[in-house]
C-alpha cells in the first residue's frame, strides 16, 4: 500500500481504478480515460494532484537562493504578486534534477517569499538537493503536506468552480491572469494547469478537500484520472519529468531552452556553465513532435532513425491522441531531422511526420 | 470482478474461444484483458482467407496504454473478421464476449481446444495475477 491523498476514500467510492503512482495510490481512471480526456477538452474535468510536492521558500535570501537554484530567473515575476514561472532545476552537469513551478507569493510578515511545486516521483532527491543548496543561504524550506491540490481544467472549469466557492474566492478567481495564483484564507488559487486548457489549480487544507471535490462533482465537473492527465499534457506538448528530461538530459534537448534565463550574464545558476558551453557548441539533440496518421500507436522508448544521421533518436512519450484520433509522440532526435523520420515500431520501420512539439491547445488541433 | 463465461475456452494470454453451431471457432479477448488494457483504440485482425496457427501472433490490439499481440486457440483458415472494430474499437471494452469478437476460424482440428484452459482454470490464473 502506498501513500494516500485526502481524497483516497472518495476516489474509491466513485469507482476510480487506483494504481501505484510514484509511491502514491492514485486514480488512473474512473471508467474510460478517453471520455475523461474529451470532457476536459469540451467542458471541465478535475484531477487530484495532491501527490505533488509543495515547498514554500521563506527567509531574507529567498530570492537570491532561487536565482542560484533555478535556470529561470525569479526576477521576471517579482513585480506581479502571485505570478508563476516554469523552470528547470539543474545539476552542475546541466542535467535536469526536476522541472517545477514557482509562484511569487504576496509579501507577508516574513517579507518576500515563494511557493514551489515539484514532482512527486522526485520528492526525496529534490528536497535533499534544495536543502543542500539552502545551507549557504538564509532561507527556510517548508514542505506543505498539509495541503491537498485539485486541478479543475477545461473551457467550463473556471465558471463551474466559481459556483461552489465563497464570494471572496470567486472574486480572486475573476482577478487572476493566466499563470498567476493568489491566496484566499488558507486556500491558494492559481490559474495554471497541465492540460492545454484554461482552468485552475487549487491548494486547500486536506480537511476541506473531500467536500470541495464533491461540490465540484455535483456542479458538473467530471472526475478524471491520471491517465487522461497524461494524454492531455502530451497533446499540449508539455514535458513530463522522467520522460522528456531527467538528470542526464539538458534542458536544451528537451524544448526547455525558453525557460533558461541567460540574461543577465553575471547571474550564476547551477548548471549554467555546462549548458552555456552546449549552447555555444550547438546542441546535438532537440525535442520534436511526431505524428502517425495511420493505424498504430507510437510508444516511449521506440527508436527514431533520421536521414543523414548515424545517431538514433528516441520517443520520450507516445500515445493515441483522443482529440486527433491518431498517434502522437514527443521525441528527442538529432537536430538534423527533416520533415519525416522512421520509428521502429514492433519490428517495423514506420514513416511518420515531424511537427513542432505541441498538438492541441484550447480544444483546437494545432496540426 | 471480471466476467468469465463458463461455456468458453481460454488462453493464459487472455484470449477466449467459442465453438459456433457451424463448427467454426470465434476468438476474442477476455473481460479481464480489456479492463487491463483500458480504452482500445486500434484492432488489427488477420485477413479473411489467411491462416492462423496456435502459438503464432494472429493480430494486435492497441489501447491508449499498451499494445498486445493476439493469439488463436486453434489453427485453421480465417473465415470472418469483425470489421465493425475498425470504426468502433471501443466495442472491445463494452462487449468483449459478444459484439467485440475479433475473428472466426475454420479449425483444422477442433481437438486443439482441449489444450486450452476452461473457465475455472482461467479464473485461477487471473486471480493469481491480481
Amino acid at each position: 500500500m502506498g501513500f494516500k491523498t485526502a481524497l483516497y476514500n472518495t476516489h474509491q467510492a466513485m469507482g476510480g481504478k487506483l494504481v501505484d503512482f510514484g509511491g502514491w495510490d492514485m486514480p488512473l481512471h474512473y471508467g474510460s480515460q478517453i471520455e475523461e480526456h474529451n470532457y476536459v477538452r469540451q467542458a471541465s474535468g478535475m484531477f487530484d494532484v495532491s501527490h505533488m510536492t509543495v515547498v514554500d521558500v521563506k527567509g531574507q535570501d529567498a530570492k537570491a537562493y532561487l536565482q542560484y537554484l533555478l535556470a529561470n530567473d525569479v526576477t521576471k515575476i517579482e513585480a506581479v504578486p502571485g505570478k508563476a514561472l516554469y523552470s528547470g532545476m539543474l545539476n552542475p552537469e546541466g542535467g535536469v534534477i526536476d522541472d517545477l513551478i514557482v509562484y511569487n507569493m504576496p509579501q507577508d510578515a516574513s517579507g518576500a517569499w515563494f511557493r514551489t511545486v515539484v514532482n512527486c516521483g522526485t520528492r526525496e532527491k529534490d528536497l535533499a538537493w534544495m536543502n543542500k543548496i539552502a545551507a549557504d543561504f538564509k532561507v527556510e524550506l517548508i514542505e506543505r503536506d498539509d495541503l491537498a491540490m485539485i486541478a479543475i481544467q477545461g473551457p467550463k472549469a473556471i465558471n463551474l468552480t466559481k459556483t461552489v466557492v465563497s464570494t471572496n474566492r470567486a472574486e480572486v478567481i475573476d482577478s487572476l491572469k493566466i499563470f498567476q495564483g493568489l491566496p484566499e484564507g488558507e486556500w491558494f488559487i492559481a490559474r495554471t494547469g497541465y492540460t492545454g486548457e484554461d482552468g485552475l489549480e487549487i491548494m486547500l487544507p486536506n480537511t476541506e478537500a473531500e467536500a470541495f471535490w464533491k461540490a465540484l462533482h455535483t456542479a458538473g465537473v467530471a472526475a478524471c484520472g491520471l491517465a487522461a492527465r497524461d494524454t492531455l499534457r502530451l497533446e499540449a506538448g508539455m514535458n513530463l519529468y522522467g520522460h522528456e528530461m531527467d538528470d542526464n538530459v539538458s534542458p536544451l534537448a528537451a524544448n526547455m531552452g525558453w525557460t533558461v534565463a541567460w540574461a543577465p550574464a553575471e547571474r550564476n545558476f547551477i548548471g549554467r556553465s555546462a549548458i552555456e558551453a552546449e549552447k555555444n557548441a550547438g546542441p546535438a539533440f532537440k525535442l520534436v513532435g511526431l505524428v502517425l496518421r495511420e493505424r498504430g500507436v507510437m510508444r516511449a522508448e521506440q527508436l527514431v532513425s533520421v536521414d543523414g544521421s548515424e545517431q538514433k533518436g528516441v520517443i520520450t512519450s507516445g500515445t493515441f491522441s483522443p482529440t486527433l484520433g491518431y498517434s502522437i509522440a514527443l521525441a528527442r532526435v538529432p537536430v538534423s531531422i527533416g520533415k519525416q523520420c522512421h520509428v521502429e515500431m514492433r519490428g517495423k520501420h514506420v514513416l511518420v511526420d515531424v511537427v513542432a512539439p505541441n498538438f492541441v491547445r484550447n480544444g483546437k488541433p494545432l496540426i | 470482478m471480471s466476467d468469465i463465461r463458463k461455456e468458453l475456452k481460454y488462453l493464459s494470454s487472455h484470449e477466449w474461444a467459442r465453438v459456433e453451431e457451424d463448427g467454426t471457432v470465434t476468438i476474442g479477448i477476455t473481460d479481464h484483458a480489456q479492463e487491463a488494457l483500458g480504452d482500445v483504440v486500434f484492432v488489427e485482425t488477420p485477413e479473411v482467407g489467411s491462416r492462423v496457427s496456435v502459438g503464432e501472433e494472429a493480430g494486435v490490439v492497441e489501447s491508449v496504454k499498451a499494445a498486445s499481440d493476439i493469439y488463436s486457440l486453434v489453427s485453421g483458415e480465417v473465415v470472418a473478421v469483425n470489421e465493425a472494430l475498425a470504426d468502433a474499437p471501443e466495442t472491445v471494452n463494452s462487449s468483449p464476449y459478444d459484439d467485440g469478437w475479433f475473428f472466426r476460424v475454420k479449425p483444422d482440428d477442433l481437438a486443439e481446444l482441449e489444450e486450452a484452459l476452461d473457465a475455472h482454470d482461467y479464473r485461477e490464473i487471473i486471480e493469481s495475477e491480481e
